[in-house]
């Protein structure tokens, strides 16, 4: 046969032999169907772990609790119970024994914005927005925070 | 024919051994080993968004921003909380400034100021991904980096990943954005870390009102589920046949 039919040839089967052979040594063993089917569960079975060591910030209610028992007290029972404590004091992360990567030490939130994410008056009647205790911002009391007054912790206290 | 002493023991040896191992190829599993096996797992975790409660403080997704590391300041988000406001002349308006991360502290809506004599109906829907049964992201994907794991969580894998961008156009609801810092897809992973634990996903904790929950559907006896099976609730953009993992309470025909 003639070399401009044969040089091709051996080219791309030498190509296709690099791309398969490549592959084995590039793609991680434990690369494999593991989910249901190999539309949707092929995947490299380290992936899991990776996203399961993703460190953990927003601690929870309860590990506040054990060492902060007189806002604790103020707190249980009062209308913002449901609160985690974590939405104005910032994520806890490993406080109280050090400061994860990418997030501050544990920082107070008491600017006038945060309580009127759920506080301002927006004139919402048929929602449920509607039925929280609001204030129009321009005319309460203008820039000044609120916890002056009210106490975050249960706001039925005087601050 | 003849046959020694020799033979005969050689050959009844040969005949036990030969029958004993396929008996020992065949190994007695438990129930739980026998799921394992075939990638069955005991948790299918879905979402339960009840839009009636949902203030539109958007506390769910600033804990998700921190919690996940996403760029607090860029115009990306995994889960967002969108606005609507049906006006009495049957304009619908919709918005999501930073995807309702700072909340809504006013009613103005890309420089439109909204009285709120005009307002008809208005409503707070959280978003995010749906952990769709059918993911069409993980279909598209040509490199195997995103999957779905055997409780129905969609993930990344940012070391595989190479940035293409199609799962991001394939997704009918826009939950999957570039990740300005790692450079590649990124999304709801369901708090995967979270829940692994035994954590609720940061949004979900974060929720003050019980707008935002999740389900375990093979948990019969988890109240979220019980809710799902026994109340009317409805899923985002039914007719893509994704079958979003999202389940919405008071949805309105409105929200798309």
């Amino acid at each position: 046969m003639k070399r401009h039919v044969l040089n091709p040839l051996w080219a791309s089967l030498a190509i296709v032999g690099v791309i398969i052979g490549g592959g084995r040594f590039l793609v991680p063993d434990d690369f494999g169907v593991h989910g249901r089917n190999f539309t949707y569960g092929y995947y490299r079975l380290g992936s899991l772990q990776d996203w399961k060591d993703f460190p953990v910030k927003y601690q929870g209610r309860d590990s506040c609790t054990e060492c902060h028992e007189e806002n604790t007290r103020l707190n249980s029972g009062s209308v913002h119970a449901d609160i985690q404590c974590e939405n104005c004091h910032g994520p806890a992360a490993n406080h109280p024994d050090g400061v994860a990567d990418g997030v501050q030490s544990v920082s107070i939130d008491t600017s006038r914005e945060l309580c009127l994410r759920c506080h301002a008056y927006l004139g919402y009647t048929n929602s449920s927005r509607g039925a929280m205790p609001s204030v129009e911002d321009s005319r309460h009391r203008r820039r000044r925070e609120c916890s002056g007054c009210h106490n975050p912790h249960n706001p039925r206290e005087e601050s | 024919m003849t046959c020694s002493r020799r033979d005969f023991l050689k050959e009844a040896a040969g005949t036990a051994a030969a029958s004993a191992l396929p008996l020992s190829a065949f190994v007695l599993l438990s129930p739980e080993e026998a799921r394992a096996a075939v990638a069955d797992s005991k948790a299918r975790y879905a979402f339960l968004i009840d839009t009636n409660k949902c203030i539109g403080c958007g506390l769910c997704v600033k804990a998700c921003k921190i919690e996940n590391e996403v760029p607090y300041d860029a115009p990306v988000t995994r889960n967002w909380v969108e606005r609507y406001i049906i006006t009495k002349d049957g304009k619908v308006h919709i918005d999501s400034p930073m995807g309702g991360r700072d909340g809504f502290l006013d009613n103005n809506m890309y420089g439109e100021e909204i009285d709120p004599e005009d307002i008809a109906k208005t409503f707070f829907v959280p978003k995010g991904c749906n952990h769709c049964d059918n993911p069409p992201c993980v279909q598209v994907c040509p490199v195997g980096a995103t999957y779905q794991t055997n409780e129905g969580v969609v993930l990344i894998d940012r070391d595989w990943c190479m940035g293409c961008a199609y799962c991001i156009m394939a997704c009918p609801f826009g939950a999957r954005f570039f990740h300005p810092v790692h450079k590649v897809a990124d999304k709801c992973t369901f708090c995967y870390h979270r829940i692994k634990k035994g954590l609720l996903p940061a949004c979900v904790q974060a929720c003050a009102f019980g707008a935002r929950r999740i389900a375990n559907l093979k948990d019969l006896d988890d109240p979220a589920t019980k809710v799902i099976m026994t109340e009317r609730v409805a899923v985002l953009k039914d007719l893509y046949g994704t079958k979003p993992h999202a389940f919405y309470l008071g949805l309105d025909h409105d929200v798309r």
